[in-house]
């Protein structure tokens, strides 16, 4: 009954004052919009930059096959065929912080079409590779599993293959028979352009077909294979997942823990480092325009609570000679600032997120919204409402009624 | 037979402000006496203190030192809730400046003692409202805000405001000093008639027109009672507000 009137109270005075309520809220309602948006781009553009950054590869393990010693004469990196494809499986079944792995067969070839002919790289995979890589079909369609296992005549094409053998890069050449290592393959699809990598390397310069297709119908030796590449689970587990692939490998080739091993892991460790220093650069970044937003919000609605209240204190003097108790006074400005800092934060989560969505749309920025900021900021801007709504109201309500009439 | 009850009594009431290193004395044991169904004047030039006394005695601020007792009880060792429940059921008041809520209407701002007080039931709050506005003749401006009314018929608000709660006694602080003469005479008018229906009312005024519609006049200076006199002539609103209507009746037909 008596709370009840307190909020009949707190409502009736929030609604006589609409300007004052909807100015107080506004405070709100742009701390809780500010720190939802420019969080939310905020962690678009991080996930952005990982995602890019990632498709980089930088999580990727290559595994080459030893060297090999003939007489004192050391061959280099991949002149010993050690890897077998029962490497590759193992890893997949054993190693979890690996989370793709492909087997790579490749070999220099001719292709054929027609009267024209290019020579380009064959590589036999699995379909981890284009995960792995990060590849992905433009025209036509990825190879599936049924053709690896059947190691159908089929290939997926990069866009300088096609221009050199059908003489426009936008042809599409999705069904096309082109004669390969003197076998006839069929293009299902092509790859998106990828461009140089790092070292001007045209990277379209590529034919990819089934790993078996490869081994089986085009390799001299079926036993051997030419690397593996794997990935690991994540960046930061990349140097564990080395670890973990060196030592089955080490089991599957019996060798000594005092021998050399017969093959040799690498990664990209440089992209690693670089990928680590710009998470942290992010993250840092993230932490202070959250804080700074927060803080500006949460100056806003200070001061706006502030002034409200203080300028009440007349009213305060008012209800209290005709006989409210302080903390009827106390409930009521705490209702009404409860009402304001709801009200204005939903009002504010909504905005934030519209904000955000508006920028995704219109200004093509990706936005990623966080719970976490939705509750980082509509708790901060709640606590802030309700303590500057209550604390002056205590002030005003522990002054002798007379003493606040008299306020100016 | 009319015995004669005390509700008010202050023994040496005294009330200093501390301004730098010298203590002003608002009031200087001031005692005092005031009985059910008085209607009590209280006049004197500004800083004599009567101001300060009727805030005093009316819960709204504490003296420095001294004795209230209303209906027999002490006032002063109450705290701050008990002194909120006392102006609530048994004062009203009534400012210079009407203090009435801003943006709020008439019979809002009459509800509002209403609303503070657990004893009233949220089904009478708004018939206990419309009646005490039609006692004041406002019965068809239930709906008004403040600034729609004039000085008069917001005074007369407030005073149906502090009728709400049927209170002993009504505090009325310079009443009509925002008013011209015959609106005060009409507020005049309402008091009379509320005195006549037995409520106490306490006025500060330093009009000596108006203080000649009470019973009882109190003179303060420098913070202490010099006269406390009944008033000789009374002067009667009702008549009073006839005599004026006669002579503006003479004035505009020549």
């Amino acid at each position: 009954m008596k709370l009840f009137n307190l909020f009949r109270i707190a409502y009736r005075s929030l609604n006589r004052n609409k300007l004052r309520s909807f100015l107080t809220m506004l405070g709100i309602i742009i701390g809780v919009a500010s720190v939802i948006a420019m969080l939310a781009i905020g962690e678009g553009s991080n996930q952005t930059i990982q995602k890019s950054i990632s498709s980089l590869g930088t999580n990727s393990i290559f595994i080459y096959p030893g060297t090999n010693t003939n007489g004192g004469v050391r061959g280099g990196a991949g002149s010993n065929q050690t890897l077998k494809l029962e490497d590759a499986d193992a890893i997949a079944a054993h190693c979890d912080l690996v989370k793709y792995v492909t087997p790579i067969v490749q070999k220099k070839s001719q292709l054929i079409f027609g009267p024209k002919n290019w020579n380009s790289t064959i590589m036999g995979v699995r379909n981890d590779y284009m995960l792995i890589r990060s590849l992905s079909v433009i025209k036509g369609s990825a190879i599936s599993e049924a053709e690896q296992r059947s190691a159908a005549k089929v290939c997926l094409v990069g866009v300088t293959v096609v221009f050199n053998l059908f003489g426009n890069e936008d042809y599409n050449p999705t069904g096309e028979i082109i004669r390969m290592n003197s076998i006839p393959v069929k293009i299902i699809g092509v790859l998106a352009k990828m461009g140089q990598n790092t070292f001007g390397q045209d990277q379209d310069d590529i034919v990819l077909a089934p790993f078996y297709t490869v081994q089986k119908r085009m390799m001299i030796s079926t036993d051997h294979i030419g690397s593996i590449l794997a990935s690991g689970k994540s960046e930061l587990q990349v140097v564990d997942a080395v670890d973990q692939i060196t030592s089955l490998l080490r089991e599957k080739h019996k060798i000594a823990p005092s021998d050399d091993i017969d093959f040799t892991v690498r990664t990209q460790s440089e992209l690693s480092n670089i990928f680590g220093s710009i998470t942290k650069v992010m993250t840092i970044l993230l932490a202070s325009i959250a804080g700074i937003s927060l803080l500006v919000g949460g100056i806003g609605i200070m001061n706006i609570m502030l002034v409200s209240v203080t300028e009440r204190t007349r009213e305060i003097g008012i209800r209290m000679a005709i006989g409210a108790k302080g903390r009827d006074v106390l409930f009521q400005f705490v209702i009404e600032s409860i009402l304001i800092s709801v009200v204005g934060g939903i009002i504010g989560i909504i905005l934030g997120i519209l904000t955000s969505e508006m920028v995704a749309t219109f200004g093509g920025w990706p936005v990623v919204i966080t719970p976490l900021s939705i509750i980082l900021s509509f708790g901060f801007s709640s606590a802030i409402g309700l303590f500057f709504g209550w604390y002056p109201a205590r002030k005003a309500a522990a002054l002798n009624p007379i003493d606040a009439l008299r306020y100016e | 037979m009319a015995e004669l009850e005390n509700l008010i009594t202050v023994k040496d009431l005294t009330k200093t402000y501390v301004t730098g290193s010298i203590d002003v004395f608002a009031l200087k044991s001031v005692s005092l006496t005031i009985n059910k169904g008085e209607f009590v004047a209280i006049m004197g030039a500004s800083g004599s203190g009567k101001s300060t006394f009727m805030n005093i005695i009316g819960c709204l601020d504490n003296p420095t030192s001294g004795e209230y007792l209303m209906e027999g009880k002490d006032v002063l060792t109450r705290d701050k809730d008990e002194l909120a429940e006392l102006r609530n059921s048994k004062l009203g008041f009534v400012f210079q400046s009407f203090n009435l809520l801003p943006r709020t209407s008439a019979q809002e701002n009459v509800e509002l003692p209403l609303l503070y007080n657990n004893r009233v039931d949220a089904s009478i709050r708004e018939k206990k409202a419309i009646e005490a506005l039609t006692s004041v003749g406002l019965a068809d401006r239930l709906g008004a805000m403040p600034n729609e009314l004039s000085g008069g018929q917001q005074q007369r608000v407030a005073i149906a405001r502090a009728l709400v709660n049927a209170p002993l006694v009504i505090m009325a602080d310079e009443p009509t000093g925002n008013l011209d003469s015959k609106t005060s005479y009409e507020i005049m008018g309402i008091f009379q008639k509320l005195n006549d229906e037995g409520i106490t009312i306490v006025m500060v005024t330093h009009e000596p027109d108006i203080a000649q519609f009470a019973k009882t006049n109190i003179v303060f200076k420098d913070g202490t009672i010099i006269a406390n006199h009944a008033v000789m002539d009374r002067k009667n609103a009702v008549e009073e507000l006839k005599l004026i209507a006669s002579l503006t009746e003479e004035k505009s037909t020549p």
